[in-house]
């Protein structure tokens, strides 16, 4: 199919693309990498008359680490930015991780992290890390500003909790605690580029005597959108870690799976790959809390 | 719905062009530039066929609107080569081994190769393999592709040394 026929605005400051937006408000979307955006447009599955262009806001991809603010992703910050970015490489990995596995390089040096969650496929890559790392959004309007956390974000496919006149302004992510570890691990079939199967991330952080004090695990791409897992967090939090704990939770982790059978894998066996990835993914994060690394 | 003016600096060279917003940057490539080599495969971001090099950077040219890209520096297949007479070494290279075939997914697979080799000059055969994984190619398998890659690697290094 052809690209519809749209007019392309080109705002050079967030109030100029705040007032695009309310100006054109029942025909526009607002444009970031276009990765998702525009094979949707050439399919005919969004009708658009004003595309408004997030690529000119000045200030947009920073991507910025203060010890007491933790980190601050622009929505203009591009997913090959972030993979390579020293700061997040360090502090936190699963969150690099995703961002230089996830799709090619090609679309990873297009697409943004703030595209990636308000597309809200339940296979966001970028989700499960940043649900670990108890993320917010920051959205913003012509009336203000808020912050959502992202375990609030995410409603259905495709579904988010951004208002039509609200921009992604940005990302926050906690600093992470002393003595923690994270990590992501996905699956699927054609090992990178594909859109993932299934998507585990962890966070674990011990305290002074070595108990689990923290514990997040986020799944992706097994439930109608991604996703925490309580049950799995509260049998960790306060107890000593242990093989037979870590397998317990991983057990528990599948309880909060909800996948269907689709053309990238079956249910049964997504849910049999939350457990195993689980299972590596809280190992790998109790190591390098045990290494003292942060 | 005007057309845009637009400026694209494509190969070194200066082009003003006026289009439509919805075209994407491989259309205006192809058909107001004439600069063919650039493909359009899947037109769907899945085959790397489309690749060129923005800012220094590979992106899929058939999900960029070509205005997007006004004043932006572009490489396309055809500014590789220093002079008719002299290849782009990964270009020679891709001769030399047989990683060419029906030349489909050539243009893209050296402009991903170079996105590869500006970072990492070299690179092994994972690495190498990683750096093609959004480049398809329907004709060679992949092996004399990766082994051009190495090759040229190889080249690039003797000829700084040399
Ligand atoms: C070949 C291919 C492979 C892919 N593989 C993967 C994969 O492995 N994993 C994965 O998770 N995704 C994958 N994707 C999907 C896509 O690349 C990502 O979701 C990407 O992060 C989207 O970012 P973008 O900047 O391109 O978003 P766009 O396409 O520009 O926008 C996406 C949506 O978000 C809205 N939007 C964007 N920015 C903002 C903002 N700041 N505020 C408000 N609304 C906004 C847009 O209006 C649109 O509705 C793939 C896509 C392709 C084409
Ligand atoms: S034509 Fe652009 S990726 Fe296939
Ligand atoms: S040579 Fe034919 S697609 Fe690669």
């Amino acid at each position: 199919m052809a690209m519809p026929h749209f007019t392309l605005h080109q705002p050079s400051s967030l109030e100029e693309a705040l007032d695009l937006m309310s100006r054109h408000r029942a025909s526009m979307k607002v444009l970031a990498g276009g990765t998702d955006l525009v094979p949707k447009m050439r399919a005919g599955a969004i009708q658009v008359e004003h595309l408004i262009s997030l690529n000119r806001l000045p200030g947009m991809n920073r991507i910025s680490y203060l010890d007491d603010d933790g980190l601050v992703i622009g929505c203009g910050a591009r997913l090959s930015e972030v993979g390579a970015n020293a700061e997040v490489r360090r502090y936190y990995p699963a969150l690099a991780h995703a961002c230089s596995v996830m799709a090619t390089t090609q679309i990873r040096n297009m697409g943004t992290v703030a595209g990636n969650l308000v597309n809200a496929a339940p296979s966001a890559d970028t989700a499960a890390p940043l649900l670990a790392y108890k993320a917010s959004v920051v959205l913003v309007e012509r009336g203000g500003r808020r912050q959502v956390p992202l375990e609030k974000f995410f409603e259905g496919p495709g579904k988010c909790a951004i208002e039509h006149l609200e921009l992604l302004e940005a990302i926050r992510v906690p600093v992470p605690l002393d003595r923690s570890g994270s990590c992501y691990e996905r699956l699927s079939a054609r090992s990178q580029v594909d859109i993932a199967g299934v998507g585990v991330a962890g966070f674990l952080a011990l305290d002074m005597e070595g108990k689990i004090l923290a514990a997040r695990l986020a799944l992706a791409a097994v439930a109608p959108t991604p996703v925490r897992c309580a049950e799995c967090e509260a049998l960790l939090t306060g107890h000593e870690p242990s093989p037979d704990l870590i397998a317990r939770a991983a057990a528990a982790a599948v309880r909060s799976a909800r996948p269907i059978d689709d053309v990238r894998a079956t249910a049964g066996y997504r849910r049999a790959m939350v457990h195993v990835l689980a299972k590596r993914v809280l190992e790998t994060c109790l190591s390098q809390a045990q290494g003292g690394a942060r | 719905m005007a057309k845009k003016t637009i400026e694209l600096i494509v190969n070194g060279d200066h082009y003003e062009v006026a289009i439509d917003p919805w075209r994407t940057l491989a259309e205006v490539l192809r058909e107001d530039l004439r600069l063919t080599g650039t493909k359009i495969g899947c037109n769907q971001g899945d085959c790397g066929a489309c690749t060129v090099i923005v800012d220094g950077r590979t992106v899929s040219s058939c999900l960029t609107l070509a205005v997007e890209c006004h004043h932006r520096e572009i490489t396309t297949i055809e500014g590789l080569a220093k002079s008719p007479q002299e290849l782009h070494p990964l270009q020679q290279a891709f001769i030399d081994k047989g990683a060419v075939q029906c030349g489909f997914c050539t243009g893209g697979m050296i402009l991903s190769a170079k996105h590869l080799l500006d970072r990492n000059p070299n690179p092994d055969e994972e690495q190498i393999r990683k750096g093609l994984s959004g480049n398809l190619c329907r004709c060679t398998g992949y092996n004399k592709i990766v082994e051009a890659i190495g090759h040229a690697s190889r080249q690039m290094a003797s000829c700084k040394e040399g």
